[in-house]
C-alpha cells in the first residue's frame, strides 16, 4: 500500500501528488484507539490533584483568593471557539466525501481555512502582546515537572515535584502538535488558494514547480489528517468527567479557587490575590 | 492494449454478480466507443472488462405509459430511427441522429453516451491533472488550449460534458435505472450528473458495481415541441462545442411550462431554470428569446479560448425559444 500518490509530470518527473486516503483511516481508527486505551488506563490510575487537607491548608493560607479565578478571558474564549468552528468545518468538509457524503465542499472548505487562518493570526497577536506569550509552552524548564507528574502518575504519594502553572503539562504538548500542525494546513493551504477559484487571489497554478506543489499537497493532507486524531483526543479530554472545569472555564471563563490549589502551582500561575501572605491567617 | 480478464455474462443478474465481485477494478463496456480510447492509449488499466454486448435484456425500446423505456445498450441508430422515438420525442432521435458518425451510432450505445468520459485532452492523455487524481488542472493554466472547455461552474476541473442525447434527456425528465446487486435504484437524469465540486474524477454517479440498466422518459414531453440544435467544428464525427436541448408547452404564441439545457459548457448538462422561468407564460418572440438569451449566460466564466461560447450559446437559446432554425447536420 503506498502512503504518498505519485504521478509523471508532463516533463517526465516523478511527483507527489496527495497522500492516500488510508492514512485518514489509520487516523481516525488510532485516534479512537487511543481514545479507548486512555480510558482503560483512567480507570485504574490515582487521581493528580493534591490531596484535600493541602488545599485546606493552602486556602487557608491564601484568603484573598477570590472564589471564582479568571482562566481565559473573553477575547481568548472567543478565538477558541471560532477557531474550533473553523476546524470542525474543515475537517468535516475535507473528509465527509472521502467517506461517501458528496456535496460541493471545496468553496466550504476554503472559506473555513480563511476563518481559521484570520482567527489564528489573531491568536498570534494576542497571545504575544496580550496574554503570557511563554505559559503555554514546553521546553527543558518543564522537565522536573514532567518527572514528577509522571511519579504521580504511577501512585507515588508527596511528589516534591511542580505542579501546573496555568497550562497542564499535557495541553501544552497537545498546544504545541496543533501548533506545528496548524501552521502547516495554513501555510500549504493559503498556497492552494492560488490553484482554485476563490475570488479572493488571482489563479496562478504555476505559481510553484510540480514537485513544489506535489509536496504542497501532500504536507497539507499528512497535517489535515493528523488533525482528525489530534481533534478526537481534545474533544475526548473535554468531556472526560476530570477534567471538566477545564472545558467550563473554555466557556464561562473561570475556575473556582479549589480547582485552582488543587491543580495548579500558584507560584507558577499567579491568579490575582493569590500571592502567600507574610503571616498565615488563621 | 493492456491485459485485462474480460467477462461477457449473458443477463442482466450475471453481470451484476461479475460487477459486485470485482468492484472498482471492473470497467463496464457497452459499445466500446470510449473504452477502447483509453484502453488502446494505455491511460486506464482496468483488471477486469464487463462486455455487456451479450446482455439482451439490455437492449430494446418499450412503450411505458404514453413515455418510453429505453434499455440502456440500445444503439444511438435504432433510437434514431425508433418509430415510437421519433414520434413522441423527437429531440432524442434528433440528438441521437447526430452523435459522432453512423458506424459509431451504429455500436454506440444511449447508456454509454450519457456515461462516457471527459473528452479534455490534457486528461486523455494521460497527464496527472484533478480528474485523473493528480492536483492540477492542465486545462485552465495561463498557457492552456481550452477552447473546448467549461463556462460555467468549473470546480478546480474545467472539462465538459461531451454528450448529445445527455441535454436531451435532462430536458425530457427521464429517469436512469441503476443496478448494483439486489438493488435497484431511480435517479433523475439531472442527478445521474455530476460536477467536479462533488467528485473531481467523474461524470456520472455511477459507482462500483452499478449497471446503469435502462432509461424511462415520462410520457410528460410527448408530443410537445421539442428542439435540439448542435454546433460542432465539422459537420459530422465531432463533438459538440455547445448543443441545446429544449422541451416546451406552447399554448398559441404563448409558452408554458420548458425545460431548457445546454451541453459542453460545463461538466454537467447545463439546465437553464432562470429561462425556463422567464420565458413561462411569456409570447414566443424575438423580445422574449433575445432577454433570455442574456439570462442564459449570467454567471458565465470564460477561459482563455473560449469566450466565443457566451455569444454561441445565447445563438442558440434565442433559436430554441424562437424555434426558428432546426438542428443541422
Amino acid at each position: 500500500m503506498d502512503l504518498l500518490t505519485t504521478a509523471r509530470s508532463p516533463w517526465g518527473e516523478s511527483i507527489f501528488t496527495h497522500i492516500s486516503w488510508s492514512l485518514f483511516w489509520a487516523s481516525l481508527v488510532g485516534g479512537l484507539l487511543f481514545l479507548l486505551a486512555h480510558g482503560g488506563y483512567m480507570l485504574f490510575s490515582q487521581h493528580r490533584k493534591r490531596p484535600s487537607e493541602e488545599v485546606d491548608r493552602m486556602e487557608r493560607e491564601r484568603a484573598g483568593l477570590p472564589a471564582l479565578i479568571t482562566r481565559h478571558g473573553f477575547v481568548a474564549r472567543a478565538f477558541h471557539w471560532v477557531m474550533a468552528f473553523a476546524m470542525l468545518t474543515l475537517l468535516l468538509t475535507a473528509f465527509l466525501p472521502i467517506i461517501g457524503v458528496r456535496f460541493a465542499w471545496v468553496q466550504w472548505h476554503w472559506m473555513a481555512g480563511v476563518l481559521l487562518t484570520a482567527s489564528v493570526l489573531f491568536h498570534i497577536f494576542h497571545a504575544t502582546f496580550v496574554l503570557d506569550f511563554w505559559s503555554i509552552w514546553v521546553g527543558p524548564k518543564d522537565i522536573p515537572e514532567f518527572k514528577a507528574e509522571m511519579l504521580r502518575e504511577m501512585g507515588k504519594e508527596d511528589v516534591p515535584g511542580p505542579r501546573s502553572g496555568k497550562y497542564p503539562l499535557g495541553n501544552r504538548l497537545y498546544h504545541l502538535a496543533v501548533m506545528v500542525a496548524g501552521l502547516v494546513v495554513i501555510a500549504t493551504g493559503i498556497l492552494m488558494m492560488w490553484r482554485v477559484r476563490t475570488g479572493v487571489v488571482e489563479r496562478n497554478p504555476y505559481m510553484l514547480s510540480d514537485p513544489a506543489w506535489g509536496l504542497t499537497y501532500v504536507g497539507h493532507g499528512l497535517m489535515g489528517v493528523g488533525f482528525v486524531g489530534l481533534v478526537i483526543a481534545h474533544i475526548y479530554f473535554a468531556l472526560r468527567p476530570e477534567k471538566l472545569w477545564i472545558t467550563k472555564a473554555m466557556i464561562f471563563g473561570t475556575i473556582s479557587r479549589r480547582n485552582y490549589l488543587e491543580y495548579h502551582d500558584p507560584d507558577r500561575w499567579a491568579a490575582e490575590g493569590s500571592r502567600k501572605p507574610s503571616s498565615p491567617v488563621a | 492494449m493492456p491485459a485485462f480478464e474480460l467477462f461477457q455474462p449473458a443477463s442482466v443478474n450475471d453481470a451484476l454478480g461479475v460487477l459486485n465481485r470485482h468492484g472498482a477494478d471492473a470497467w463496464v463496456m457497452a459499445g466500446g466507443m470510449d473504452t477502447f480510447d483509453w484502453l488502446k492509449d494505455r491511460i486506464k488499466k482496468p483488471k477486469v472488462v464487463v462486455d455487456l454486448a451479450m446482455v439482451n435484456e439490455l437492449r430494446g425500446i418499450k412503450d411505458a405509459g404514453g413515455g418510453l423505456e429505453i434499455g440502456a445498450t440500445t444503439t444511438l441508430t435504432t433510437i434514431a430511427n425508433d418509430p415510437m422515438v421519433k414520434e413522441r420525442f423527437p429531440l432524442l432521435a434528433t440528438a441521437a441522429l447526430i452523435v459522432a458518425s453512423p458506424q459509431i451510432r451504429n455500436v454506440g450505445t444511449l447508456g454509454g453516451n450519457v456515461s462516457q468520459d471527459a473528452r479534455c485532452w490534457y486528461y486523455r492523455a494521460g497527464w496527472p491533472c484533478y480528474r485523473a487524481g493528480g492536483n492540477i488542472c492542465y486545462a485552465d493554466t495561463p498557457t492552456s488550449i481550452n477552447r473546448e472547455h467549461a463556462i460555467f461552474n468549473a470546480d478546480r476541473c474545467v472539462a465538459v460534458n461531451p454528450s448529445d442525447t445527455a441535454p436531451a434527456l435532462v430536458a425530457l425528465d427521464a429517469q436512469f435505472v441503476i443496478k448494483n446487486g439486489d438493488r435497484e435504484r431511480v435517479v433523475p437524469a439531472e442527478e445521474f450528473f455530476i460536477g467536479p465540486g462533488i467528485d473531481i474524477t467523474k461524470l456520472t454517479s455511477l459507482q462500483p458495481g452499478d449497471l446503469l440498466t435502462a432509461i424511462r422518459i415520462p410520457a410528460t414531453w410527448a408530443g410537445k415541441g421539442h428542439y435540439f440544435e448542435k454546433v460542432r467544428d465539422r459537420q459530422v464525427w465531432d463533438f459538440a462545442l455547445v448543443n441545446i436541448a429544449a422541451s416546451m408547452n406552447v399554448s398559441g404564441s404563448t409558452i408554458g411550462d420548458a425545460r431548457m439545457v445546454v451541453n459542453g459548457v460545463a461538466a454537467t448538462p447545463y439546465r437553464l431554470n432562470a429561462v425556463e422561468a422567464f420565458i413561462k407564460g411569456k409570447a414566443r418572440d424575438k423580445a422574449t428569446a433575445d432577454q433570455a438569451a442574456d439570462i442564459a449566460v449570467q454567471g458565465a466564466v470564460p477561459l482563455q479560448h473560449n469566450a466565443y461560447k457566451i455569444p454561441l450559446m445565447k445563438a442558440l437559446v434565442k433559436r430554441a425559444i424562437r424555434g426558428d432554425a432546426e438542428w443541422t447536420s
